[in-house]
């Protein structure tokens, strides 16, 4: 830099001997590298410890928890923490079964209702269209705690009202709803979440209208026009759907929390915080197997949709 | 257009316009009903609500701006609540927008590594949930936690502070776990960086600027928007922590860790004090709306739209 404005300032070209730009620029960079290095990795470290911790208290002797130093390989290495602590204390294979099922139900449901409304505030025309997306963003601002409560009267209400009907008609369930106390977790999904509406938009937008056009020159329904020319290239947009809907519905624990009563029903979030109120202080053991495994869904997750989830939080700047 | 389609055989009077209307009002149909059903209605009664003092049992009715009242003059309790989730809000969002700024600067150069670098940092903020407010328990264990062990082993100090069971330091361990999850933060910021045009760094170092002067004068103007966006977006995640009180604190020791949504949670569910929850809900949702105003109205002293003159 000096160089350069030594350079330009007298007008003429250096006349002591420099070393080759090519060579000066890579020592630089060289050097800028090694800072970079330097202050990245240590926190990167410091960032994976957590996790590495984790799978270490897992696999280790009781007796091996609570001694200082810590020990880091565990000696020996006890895989059967994570049988005994799924096992031992609570049904943690129902638990399972239940959040997969509510999970699985929620992200369909999403998809669906969500797809629709997307296409209908992106593609089609009609009167009150804007009006009726702003209230779909004025929705995404509206903090969550002011509809827990009238929804959970409303839903105790139906729920109340229902269960008599349900005890004796249909006591295995519905469907994949096997519990009347899932319907206040799974119903709200098909019908819509204001934040993937407005994500799906936004990439259905991006697509040309002149697909659309032309489909309907040749006679296509709206519903054709959604199912082939938009679904099929906004794929990388719903994928990032699924994922968030996917972490959001494992990961939720409120809900559950305020509507599940019996064990049977529950779902592995609420599960874990009661394996945590029992034996949360003595057990770090079979607490780290437990929490390892209900969080590998989530890391499987993020490994194979890595580069979805980077571009999908860009575009939409929410976390997941 | 319409030409070709009133060629085919069609009712008569549907034209293309029509229909385009009505699939519109078949494709939003789940939203609205939702809307009305889940999100209008609830509004509205929760706002009714905040005018009860209605238990979730019994209900002797309307008491007009009662609940605002005894919330703001004589629960002390709120005010603490309030204190403690300004204080979090304030560290979290601090901590968690300085250092996702200063990883997303090291991490835009195009480094070998680099993007596994990325990942490592935002591993943790999509780990989040039960399982990891329990770890975080763990590895806040005041005397064979990690952290504990590893401050004794790198700082001058004999023992590490109490953590979770301390009330001075309890906020301060809620606003360290939460900077664990700044990798989200940091996307957004990176996905700002990459948009900077090269040639403003190139026309700045004409000028001889120096890397501070870079960064001050061109590559903050810049991100400002993007930064302002996370800033904003963070305050309104932290208002709204919930599940690391939950699993962690419930709010302890002491009140050290009452957080307003946590204070809502507990009148609504365990009291059962449906109207003075409300209530709560709806000063929360003033205090974030001023929030956001707030900080747009002050966005204006820093943050650049490079559509402006």
């Amino acid at each position: 830099m000096a160089q350069m404005q030594e350079t330009v300032d007298s007008g003429v070209i250096p006349v002591r001997p420099v070393t080759p730009w090519w060579q000066r620029a890579s020592k630089r960079r060289i050097l800028s590298m090694a800072i970079i290095y330097l202050l990245v990795l240590p926190g990167a470290v410091m960032f994976l410890i957590p996790l590495l911790w984790m799978l270490s208290t897992s696999l280790k002797e009781s007796r091996q928890i609570f001694v200082n130093p810590p020990v880091w390989i565990p000696n020996p290495i006890v895989w059967r923490n994570f049988s005994e602590g799924w096992s031992a204390y609570l049904p943690f294979n129902t638990l399972f079964v239940n959040s997969t099922l509510i999970t699985l139900n929620n992200i369909v449901g999403n998809l669906f209702s969500c797809c629709l409304a997307a296409f209908g505030f992106a593609r089609l025309r009609a009167r009150g269209r804007n009006v009726l997306f702003g209230l779909v963003l004025a929705t995404m601002l509206l903090p969550n705690e002011v509809l827990i409560i009238p929804q959970y009267v409303l839903f105790t209400k139906i729920t109340q009202f229902l269960k008599p009907w349900w005890d004796y008609y249909t006591p295995g369930g519905i469907l994949w709803m096997r519990y009347l106390s899932w319907l206040p977790l799974m119903v709200p999904s098909w019908f819509g979440f204001p934040f993937f509406i407005f994500l799906l938009r936004q990439f259905f937008l991006t697509i040309p209208l002149d697909l659309d056009e032309a489909a309907r020159l040749d006679g296509a329904s709206s519903w054709r026009i959604l199912m082939q020319i938009l679904v099929p290239l906004t794929k990388p947009a719903l994928a990032t759907v699924v994922i968030f809907a996917f972490i959001g519905n494992w990961n939720n624990f409120l809900m559950p929390l305020i509507y599940i009563r019996a064990q049977k029903e529950q779902v592995l979030a609420v599960g874990l915080n009661q394996f945590r109120g029992q034996f949360g202080h003595v057990d770090f053991h079979y607490m780290m197997a437990v929490s390892l495994i209900v969080l590998i869904p989530v890391l499987l997750i993020f490994f194979f949709g890595q580069r979805i989830f980077v571009q999908g939080i860009a575009l939409t700047g929410i976390k997941g | 257009m319409t030409a070709s389609v009133a060629a085919r055989p069609r009712k008569p009077g549907r034209t293309l316009q029509k229909r385009e209307e009505r699939d519109f009002w078949i494709a939003i149909s789940p939203w609205f009903i939702g809307l009305l059903l889940f999100t209008g209605g609830p509004v509205i009664a929760s706002l009714v609500f905040s005018f009860t003092d209605w238990t979730g049992l019994n209900l002797s009715g309307f008491i007009g701006l009662e609940n605002y009242r005894v919330l703001l003059v004589e629960d002390l309790v709120f005010w603490e609540t309030v204190y403690n989730t300004f204080y979090y809000t304030f560290g979290s969002v601090l901590l968690g927008t300085l250092g996702a700024l200063f990883v997303a600067l090291l991490l835009n150069q195009n480094l070998p590594g680099t993007y596994f670098l990325r990942l490592i940092y935002y591993l943790p903020s999509i780990a989040s949930g039960v399982a990891i407010s329990i770890l975080w328990i763990w590895l806040f264990n005041p005397n064979v936690g990690l952290i504990n062990f590893l401050l004794v082993k790198f700082l001058p100090i004999d023992s590490g502070p109490a953590w979770l069971s301390s009330q001075t330091w309890s906020k301060p361990a809620l606003i360290l776990k939460s900077t664990w999850g700044i990798g989200a933060n940091m996307i957004i910021i990176l996905a700002g960086l990459q948009g900077v045009p090269q040639s403003l760094y190139e026309a700045a170092r004409i000028d001889g600027a120096n890397v501070y002067d870079e960064f001050r004068h061109v590559t903050i103007p810049m991100l400002s928007p993007v930064l302002f966006f996370v800033i904003v977006i963070s305050t309104i995640n932290a208002f709204q922590i919930l599940t690391d009180i939950l699993v962690m604190t419930q709010g302890g020791p002491g009140t050290s860790t009452y957080m307003l949504v946590y204070y809502i949670y507990q009148n609504a569910f365990q009291y059962l004090k449906m109207g003075y929850a409300s209530a709560l809900a709806w000063i929360l949702f003033t205090i974030i709306l001023a929030l956001t105003l707030l900080q747009l109205w002050g966005s204006r002293r820093w943050v650049y739209y490079e559509g402006e003159t």
